[in-house]
């Protein structure tokens, strides 16, 4: 979104899987938290995962962004197995995840948080006047009301957190982002500018998985929608042809709907 | 990192002295209790304690237990800790004794007191300490042991392996070479004392103003230009001051006849001399500048304090925190083998206790200069003014003949003290670390 030599939209590929996910598996000690379970993702696309506490859904994306290590499976990146072992790899493909725990450090401000990993640099020294100059660029876009550049973000409501989370995350230039559970901790007015931002983000052509709570936020927001249950893959459905019921069938139930079952 | 945003141009003029010249409170508490101490001590000891003969033993003294409590800032702000630290520098003070005394002469064919020897075990010793520390930091990092237990271990091994590299006995030194990295016997001299002050100040003045440019270009409000002359002054009358005050302590005349002798020529009459700084305080200094660069402007730097205030954070940012890990320890390994070449050449020889309890002491420096154990917090320039609070404590008790047991009383409960006094603090200001 920042300094991003927008694509004209037609120009993205949009008929290629930008992310596949194949009989992804990953269990912790005897729990199987991800049991063979596929799905994928195209350029302007926002696909939710949805499923119970607990069903495996931000186990399944921390295969994709590095923080867990699949025990088995593959993950395609624009057609290309990649090997993605930690979550420099990860970076590497263009992908970037606001992890629902948010992951920053407290004690650092937000501009040392937004560039943690990959500060700007003069001569070898970070520059802070320069990140903390882009910072406020990128939150006056994102989140204007924001002040707070000076202060460690401890002292930061849930949602300015969240921000800067988000900023992070769109600052450089994803391809992939990964959004686990953005709008938890957000008031009204923010969730609506992060529904804003997911569009905004989709017009320009990122690939965006989006686990989401709130089925009406899931309707609105995205085009296919995954259903997990119990580390298993429910089922895959476009978000068009499905209602709310049918969505809440699947996740309660754990079986697509019989409509489209066949 | 911190001026005060585009937001607030209003409300400037209404903050207080402190606020506008952005010292940090907690600094000024050290240097509040830093002053309580030095004026207690002078008016008890008549003026002695401030006199520049006290003022440089206390100086020197301090300097082994502030360099590694630099390091110790970064391995505690990892949210590690390392109680090898005195045990590290025993072993490495054995190896270099051993070295510049036994081994490399027997290998050169050399004397002792040959500077190529004394050069390559400088070398020697700091490779070995940033080896032991690289161990602790392998262990800890890559094969999860925690901190804590590696380093108690450690504590006990290098001890007695130190014991066992010199057969338990002590080694008598002195290279006058190597004398000159202890203090007394490596002085500047009033004038060079005074040059270097003067090009310290003059760059301190220039890189307050050097980084206010820098914000400017960026847009961002500044401190009012007499704030930052206020603290400009403030850090060069600490510097002047410090300078001359060792420029005026005089090195006594036996003494300068021996060096004269030395030399083979006769002292001209009524020749005087003074110490300045001595070699040993501009090391720290040089460690303390160097770290202090090392924490807020490099990569590095940043990133120990990431790791500290949140280690998932930072692994998930694309940090390694493992190889991170080893370099901090191996960066305090380091240290150590500095502190050791510094106090071996103060106490003119290595003896088996030598560093024994410094780990207490240096993490004590670091913690009542304000190093949280939780991790995330903590500056160098804090630990340096904690070894010298607990080192100006100590020597004040001393001169005013309070018995040794009774110092180290004193001293723990400073320390219990200080950690008290930030928390409350804290609460107050609701800060929730
Ligand atoms: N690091 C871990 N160690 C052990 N078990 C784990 C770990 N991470 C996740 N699990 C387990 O894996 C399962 C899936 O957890 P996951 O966090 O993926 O759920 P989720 O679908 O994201 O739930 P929520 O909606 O509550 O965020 C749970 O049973 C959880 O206890
Ligand atoms: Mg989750």
């Amino acid at each position: 979104m920042i300094d991003r030599s927008k694509p004209p939209v037609d120009a993205v590929d949009r008929t290629k899987p930008l992310v596949e996910m194949r009989d992804i598996s990953i269990s912790f000690g005897g729990i199987k938290a991800v049991d063979h379970v596929s799905i994928d993702l195209y350029p302007g696309e926002v696909v939710g995962l949805l499923g119970h506490n607990g069903a495996g859904k931000s186990t399944l994306i921390k295969c994709l962004s590095g923080a867990y290590r699949k025990d088995a499976g593959q993950i395609l990146i624009n057609g290309q197995e990649v090997e993605i072992n930690n979550p420099r790899d990860a970076r590497d493909q263009n992908i970037e995840t606001i992890y629902q725990t948010l992951a920053l450090a407290d004690n650092l401000d937000a501009a040392s948080n937004l560039f943690l990993g990959r500060e700007i640099k003069k001569r070898g020294i970070v520059d802070d006047a320069k990140m903390e100059a882009e910072a406020r660029k990128i939150m006056g876009r994102l989140n204007p009301n924001f002040r707070k550049f000076s202060v460690p973000v401890s002292a930061l409501s849930g949602g300015q957190r969240q921000s800067v989370a988000i900023a992070r995350a769109v600052y450089f230039n994803a391809k992939i982002l990964i959004m686990d559970e953005p709008t938890a901790a957000l008031g009204p007015h923010e969730t609506q500018m992060v529904a804003e931002l997911i569009q905004e983000l989709k017009a320009q052509g990122l690939g965006i998985f989006l686990i989401e709570h709130d089925i009406h936020n899931v309707m609105k927001l995205c085009d296919r929608a995954s259903v997990m249950k119990n580390g298993q893959l429910v089922g895959t459905v476009n978000v068009k042809d499905v209602t709310d019921d049918d969505i809440l069938g699947m996740i309660i139930l754990g079986k697509k709907p019989a409509h489209l079952a066949a | 990192m911190s001026d005060q945003g585009l937001s607030a141009p209003g409300t400037a003029q209404r903050r207080s002295v402190i606020d506008t010249l952005e010292i940090d409170v907690r600094l000024l508490g050290m240097l509040m209790a830093f002053a309580a101490v030095a004026v207690v001590f002078t008016i008890w000891t008549g003026g002695t304690f401030v006199g520049p003969r006290n003022v440089f033993n206390i100086a020197v003294q301090t300097v082994p237990v502030a360099i590694m409590a630099c390091g110790m800032v970064f391995v505690i702000v990892a949210r590690h800790i390392d109680l090898s630290v005195g045990s590290m520098l025993a072993m490495c003070s054995a190896i270099m004794a051993m070295s510049q005394t036994t081994w490399l002469p027997s290998v050169f064919g050399t004397e002792y007191g040959n500077p190529a020897v004394l050069g390559v075990t400088v070398v020697i010793g700091l490779a070995f300490g940033t080896l032991m520390g690289a161990v602790t930091g392998w262990l800890v990092g890559y094969q999860r042991i925690p901190s804590f237990i590696v380093t108690l271990g450690g504590l006990f091994v290098w001890r007695n392996v130190n014991w066992f590299t010199t057969n338990g006995q002590s080694v008598s030194l002195t290279d006058p070479n190597l004398l000159m990295f202890g203090g007394t016997e490596g002085v500047l001299g009033a004038t060079a004392s005074w040059v270097l002050g003067l090009i310290a100040a003059a760059i301190a003045v220039w890189a307050i103003f050097a980084s206010r440019r820098n914000k400017q270009s960026h847009g961002f409000i500044v401190k009012p230009v007499w704030a930052e002359a206020v603290m400009a002054g403030l850090i060069v009358g600490a510097i002047l001051f410090f300078v001359g005050w060792l420029s005026r302590y005089p090195i006594p005349e036996a003494k300068l006849k021996r060096l004269f002798e030395a030399k083979g020529v006769v002292m001209p009459e009524g020749y005087t001399a003074m110490h300045g700084l001595p070699i040993s305080v501009l090391i720290l200094i040089a460690v303390g500048v160097v770290m202090t660069v090392v924490a807020r402007k490099t990569t590095f730097g940043r990133y120990i304090f990431a790791m500290g205030g949140n280690p998932d954070a930072a692994e998930l940012s694309g940090i390694n925190t493992r190889a991170l890990t080893v370099k901090i320890f191996a960066l305090m390994g380091f240290l150590c083998a500095l502190a050791a070449l510094v106090a071996q050449a103060r106490l003119q020889s290595h003896g088996n206790d030598i560093g024994m309890l410094e780990e207490l002491r240096v993490i004590a420096a670091a913690v009542i200069g304000g190093t949280a154990l939780a991790g995330g917090v903590g500056t160098i320039y804090g630990a340096i003014l904690g070894a010298l609070i607990m080192q100006s404590l100590q020597s004040g008790m001393a001169m005013v003949g309070v018995d040794t047991p009774f110092q180290n009383i004193v001293v723990g409960l400073v320390l219990i003290i200080a950690v008290w006094v930030d928390i409350i603090y804290r609460k107050r200001l609701g800060l929730s670390k």
